[in-house]
């Protein structure tokens, strides 16, 4: 295990340089041949691969039916975006509320520090970590008292709290702080691709490295068999909580990355449907694979950003079929959905893992062999 | 050598109306194998799970290794329902979760297996091994634990080999044939380094050959892990091989407690289970 554990961290700091690498590269093509589509996929599903993988280690790795993310998320984009509009812009991101009560902007503060490139990124990244950080904290307090119900239970009481705090964030009374129902915007955001990769490809290293660890292997005890996971020593109240709190973490810090790439965000974005379409991407990819989530991310992104455009496009419908009215990309997109769930029952992945493809399979021969 | 172990004080357990199990008393020493038995129904099972905590008593208390771990007493709707004796000699509430009370250094094994499906045979130990842990989350996530979790690894191993199934350690645990899987489960429960190991029906579904292979091999684990065992069974073969007291149990009451011998003597024992006629 020893080796094994070291292998992980290096190759997966080793696949984080190469996408980062590979990333420019991408992004060189799409800048040459005007495909600003590619780009707008592979943002956009490199942050939703941190928020499906986040999902998936509550769902998928802990057994615990959880709706909540959109609320985290929206926890995360709101941190990030206060903290970071820049003081001179303020007024006018809060034009009603006399530039907001928060006067301060943590890159710029530590752009005075280290000079603006410098100073600014760090100031991104710390920013990002409070939004974790915040999510976290706001999970552990929700978590309280909905991680003592169960499946459907849980799924209708999170659900509840996701919708509670978008309702918050609107209130008026807040608005000074949140500018209420209004969007907030002009805070930074990393124009490049790579700056999104590294980061995520860090987050979901680290998830990995979680279940793989022993807590991982207690949070699997606890989703296959609750009980049995009791009586041999592992407090279920406990990992059901740390397993709560490190999954709103991320899906905070997915959901400032979520507020970076939208470049600017409103509360009323972040309802349950956005909550369905991450879980959505939890199954197609493989209920507790996380290399299932990333795939899924990105071919769910693409198909409904990307690919189908073509349909909505007049020009590929001479005849003016009426069907074929812009929109009807998601009629094709939703029967892709259920041929996939209906052919992949376990999603894309199922339970594995990318290397377990890798790994030789025993021939039957073999097989035969050593179970007689 | 005869330290105590285990004692349940005038345990008594009513669901709603019934009591499943009524003023139960009962001692185990240590490296003792003592068995408790009784007709179908009559409360064994409950009375495992006051003990590992999976039930609270309705009223009466639990020591273990001559520390009380579980009390409790009639309380809400109860204290008018409660039918048992020794209502008010406990003012207590000690009502620890079955995860703690294995961290005590108890451990159990189920009537019907439950293993983690989806994981493998080395895995299913190794995450008994959990509890033991004395690594926090984020040391463990960086791997800064790999002193600790390579002594699990080679600690599994070494356990595995005990109960002979290193062959498949590897094969996921559902699919091994009944007989191991329920090694297996003892072999889990021996992972988290329990000084009791409670056995609820090891030998339930196993044929004749099986049975005997189970007998002597609880023999064999209590000399090498110097354990006590407390197990629940219905084979009376394996029962009056390897018990060195009995206890009987019908309806929830104790109705007898001796050695095999003493037991399979005794009349009133005999009667639960084959029934009395009213007119002789």
């Amino acid at each position: 295990m020893d080796k094994k554990s070291n292998k992980t961290i290096f190759w997966g700091l080793v696949v984080i340089a190469a996408m980062a690498v590979l990333s420019l590269g991408a992004e060189g093509i799409a800048d040459a041949t005007g495909q600003t589509l590619l780009m707008t996929v592979l943002k956009k599903g490199t942050v939703y691969a941190l928020l499906v993988v986040s999902m998936n280690l509550l769902n998928g790795f802990t057994g615990l039916f959880s709706l909540g993310q959109a609320g985290f998320m929206l926890i995360g984009a709101y941190t990030y975006a206060i903290l970071t509009i820049p003081v001179a812009k303020r007024a006018g991101v809060y034009q009603y509320y006399d530039g907001g009560i928060v006067q301060f902007s943590i890159p710029e503060a530590f752009s005075g520090l280290l000079g603006d490139l410098v100073g600014g990124v760090i100031g991104m990244v710390v920013t990002l970590l409070i939004c974790g950080l915040l999510a976290a904290l706001f999970g552990w307090l929700i978590g309280l008292p909905v991680l003592r119900l169960k499946s459907d239970y849980l799924a209708i009481a999170t659900l509840g709290f996701a919708e509670i705090i978008r309702t918050f964030i609107q209130y008026e009374s807040f608005a000074p702080l949140t500018n209420g129902s209004n969007t907030l915007r002009q805070y930074p955001t990393f124009k490049h691709l790579y700056p999104y990769v590294i980061i995520v490809g860090i987050c979901i290293l680290c998830i990995v490295l979680l279940v793989n660890s022993t807590y991982g292997r207690a949070f699997k005890a606890v989703r296959d068999d609750e009980i049995a996971a009791e009586a041999m020593g592992i407090n279920l109240a406990k990992h059901k909580m740390l397993s709560f709190v490190i999954s709103s973490f991320f899906a905070g810090v997915g959901g400032g990355l979520l507020a970076m790439y939208m470049s600017s965000v409103q509360a009323k974005g972040f309802t349950v449907a956005m909550t369905y379409e991450i879980l959505l991407m939890v199954v197609i990819g493989g209920i507790g694979s996380i290399s299932g989530s990333i795939i899924a991310s990105y071919l769910f992104i693409g198909c409904s950003e990307w690919w189908l455009r073509f349909l909505d496009d007049p020009g590929n419908n001479p005849g003016g079929i009426k069907l074929l009215a812009p929109g009807f990309r998601m009629v094709v997109f939703s029967t892709f959905i259920m041929i996939v769930v209906l052919f992949f029952r376990k999603g894309i992945m199922g339970e594995k893992e990318f290397p377990d493809l890798l790994r030789r399979r025993p021939k039957k021969s073999e097989k035969e062999a050593a179970g007689k | 050598m005869s330290e105590n172990m285990l004692k349940i004080e005038n345990a008594t357990m009513q669901f709603g109306g019934v009591v499943a199990v009524d003023n139960l008393n009962l001692e185990i020493n240590e490296g003792e194998i003592v068995a408790l038995i009784g007709p179908n129904g009559a409360g064994k099972t409950t009375a495992f799970n006051v003990v590992t905590g999976v039930y609270q008593p309705t009223n009466g208390a639990v020591w273990f290794r001559g520390e009380k771990i579980v009390e409790n007493h009639p309380q809400g709707k109860m204290k008018k329902l409660y039918k048992g004796q020794h209502a008010g000699e406990y003012t207590q509430v000690l009502a620890p979760t079955p995860d703690k009370i294995t961290k005590l250094g108890m451990a159990r094994t189920f009537q019907n297996i439950r293993l983690w499906k989806s994981q493998t045979v080395f895995d299913n130990v190794l995450i008994a091994k959990h509890c033991r842990v004395s690594h926090n989350v984020f040391s463990a996530t960086f791997r800064l634990n790999r002193k600790e979790e390579a002594e699990q690894r080679a600690d599994v191993e070494r356990l595995l080999e005990v109960v002979g199934l290193t062959d498949v350690k590897d094969e996921l645990a559902t699919s091994l044939p009944y007989g191991k899987q329920r090694r297996l489960e003892i072999a889990r429960a021996l992972a988290s380094e329990p000084r009791l190991l409670l056995l609820d029906e090891p030998a339930a579904g196993m044929n004749p050959q099986e049975t005997d292979e189970l007998t002597a091999f609880i023999g064999k684990i209590r000399d090498q892990f110097h354990l006590t065992v407390f197990l629940i069974e219905h084979h009376m073969d394996l029962v009056m091989d390897i018990s060195d007291r009995i206890y009987v149990l019908d309806f929830g009451k104790l109705i007898a407690e001796g050695t095999p011998a003493e037991i399979q003597n005794n009349k009133r024992v005999i009667d639960a289970y084959l029934g009395v006629t009213e007119d002789a």
